[in-house]
């Protein structure tokens, strides 16, 4: 099977945001990039299905500035056998992401699956995944906690709201978005980091693609931190009067309860 | 004024709370909004929301329908919409509209901002302010060239309108055309959980590893039970293994912004604090008053979430029984 993995890297969980200087975009200056936490799912997904067929190939695609290159790395240290780099610029938004993405994987021979994380932490939209698919003119099913790999077809397991799931059936090819707890993401071990240096990662350019500033949608502006909350109320006593002061404030200073 | 069509949710024959405000929003701003009702068998539901701010409503019902699929769904509204004409679009960031609205987005050629946390209209546009990682900043999102403006907003960010039940909709029916539909929804297996779902709650309250087992969270179901809250977790609980996953509150779980959250021994890590900050009133009960939670909290209490939380149950009791 030819098995597609598509990834994004972000700022680590724990990054402080700061604003540039004139409000444009965040201050990148010292960020520590990772790979976005769901998309090492869809990588573990990928690598136990090529290794129940064998031939298979796990091939991870990214799109973004040149620092990207690093976070494929890490997805070939996993275990990935290749990867593909497609160079966009960091304002891109999800839309010529995709469409740079599905354009890659239209460049390859024979797509049977792709997997993603059901979004990326940095920007939180849940769009590339199901875009890329629309794209590449396949079904999309998010947020998967489980797949059931039939020969032509998938049923999958898709977490929807108060703790309930659909069993969604596709046929193949499809684009599959892993959630948190579809599988046990490998690290990557020693040796593994030093095969991974060795291993190819194709580097493609908007223009072998055909995507260009014309596909982009909307664009970011006007970015702004959190207010400042001002200092909140401590409630003081024992228990018994903290609890009852504190059922009063809500009931008649917050009137939320 | 805009054409806006607000994608209406409904499970199980019941609309959902966050189909209100979308339509309570666009109709406030004088658009003239369109209720897209999807479905198999759900007329019924039609006249209801016209009381919330809808102008017409489209019953738009197929046997493929019933069980929601993004395929499905876009086909159907694509087809409308390139009937009808709409200049915006908009659906809660729920698992169904995050689901498919980017696909419409692509077969439309349309822009799409996700998450939105403010929503208004200017002169016809969209106008949107939506998070980005998680909360830590904002960012006001303009839409680039032409064609219509699509936007996903989160559950309880825009409130709730009061219906007008004078107000009545026109009612449509639109019989679309799906042809052949690749995927579908076998089975939808309910949870076995009967309290609300985290991202839809109008109260939260949320436990940390302070809990220190699953079995503790028992504490905290009892109060939210009295408050018809969700229970959430931070994800230290999660990972410790005291809740499931789909209850995670932060930056790699769910984003949420009820009226009231109530954080029982969570330190308020970054991430956490960025998956629930947009909260309207913060309650942190924590025995560490350095613990973060509290620069973000609006009422603190510097104490033992086990000594606390029973009495407050009762306090919210007669609180509500008043």
């Amino acid at each position: 099977m030819n098995i597609y993995v598509c990834i994004k890297q972000v700022p680590d969980t724990e990054t402080k945001i700061k604003l540039n200087s004139d409000n444009s975009g965040i201050d990148t200056a010292g960020i520590k990039w990772i790979m976005s936490p769901y998309d090492e799912f869809a990588i573990e997904e990928a690598l136990r299905l090529r290794d129940k067929n064998p031939g298979s190939t796990v091939t991870v695609l990214s799109a973004g500035p040149a620092r990207v290159v690093e976070t494929i790395r890490t997805a070939l240290a996993m275990g990935a056998d290749n990867g593909i780099h497609i160079e966009t610029p960091e304002s891109a938004d999800n839309n010529r992401a995709a469409k740079a993405l599905a354009g890659a994987l239209k460049k390859e021979p024979k797509v049977d699956i792709v997997f993603t994380g059901k979004e990326a932490i940095d920007d939180g939209a849940a769009q590339v995944g199901q875009l890329t698919a629309e794209y590449v003119g396949i079904p999309h099913v998010t947020v998967v906690l489980a797949v059931e790999y039939g020969a032509t077809s998938l049923k999958c397991k898709r977490e929807i709201e108060g703790g309930a799931f659909e069993m969604v059936e596709t046929p193949l090819p499809a684009l599959i978005a892993a959630q948190k707890g579809m599988n046990e993401p490998r690290y990557a071990s020693l040796p593994n980091i030093m095969k991974a240096k060795k291993k190819e990662v194709k580097a493609l350019k908007e223009s072998d693609i055909g995507t260009s500033d014309a596909d982009q949608k909307i664009r970011y502006k006007n970015f702004q931190l959190p207010p400042a909350k001002q200092a909140g109320k401590k409630i003081a006593g024992d228990p018994a009067t903290q609890a009852k002061e504190l059922a009063r404030l809500l009931h008649e200073e917050a009137k939320v309860i | 004024m805009a054409k806006v069509f607000v994608i209406v949710e409904q499970r199980d024959g019941r609309l959902k709370k966050s189909t209100f405000e979308l339509l309570g929003a666009s109709a406030a701003a004088g658009n003239d909004t369109h209720a897209i009702l999807l479905g198999d068998g759900v007329a019924d539901l039609a006249k209801e929301l016209g009381a919330y701010g809808a102008s017409k409503v489209h019953v738009v019902q197929n046997a493929s329908l019933k069980n929601y699929t993004a395929e499905a769904y876009c086909a159907a509204i694509a087809e409308l919409a390139k009937s009808v004409g709409p200049d915006v679009i908009l659906a809660s960031h729920s698992p169904t509209g995050r689901d498919f609205m980017p696909k419409l987005a692509a077969k439309l050629n349309a822009g799409l901002a996700s998450d939105c946390i403010q929503l208004g209209f200017d002169g016809g546009k969209l106008k949107v302010r939506r998070p980005v990682y998680a909360g830590k900043a904002t960012v006001e999102v303009e839409f680039v060239g032409s064609g219509p403006q699509l936007a996903t907003v989160r559950p309880n960010a825009l409130g709730i309108p009061k219906p007008d039940s004078s107000r009545s909709a026109e009612i449509m029916s639109f019989t679309p055309s799906l042809g052949d539909l690749k995927t579908k929804v076998a089975e939808v297996v309910q949870g076995s959980s009967a309290r609300p779902d985290v991202t839809e709650a109008s109260v939260v309250v949320s436990g940390g590893r302070s809990l220190k087992s699953a079995e503790n969270f028992k504490v905290l179901e009892e109060m939210a039970d009295v408050l018809g809250a969700a229970v959430g977790a931070s994800r230290a609980a999660v990972d410790a293994g005291f809740r499931p996953h789909r209850d995670q509150v932060g930056q790699t779980g769910k984003v949420v912004s009820p009226t009231l959250y109530i954080a029982c021994g969570i330190s308020g890590a970054i991430q956490h604090l960025a998956g629930m900050r947009s909260s309207k009133v913060i309650v942190a009960i924590n025995t560490d008053p350095e613990a973060p939670i509290f620069q973000v909290a609006d009422y603190g209490i510097v104490g033992d979430l086990f000594a606390l939380v029973p009495l407050l149950k009762e306090e919210f009791k007669k609180t509500k029984e008043h």
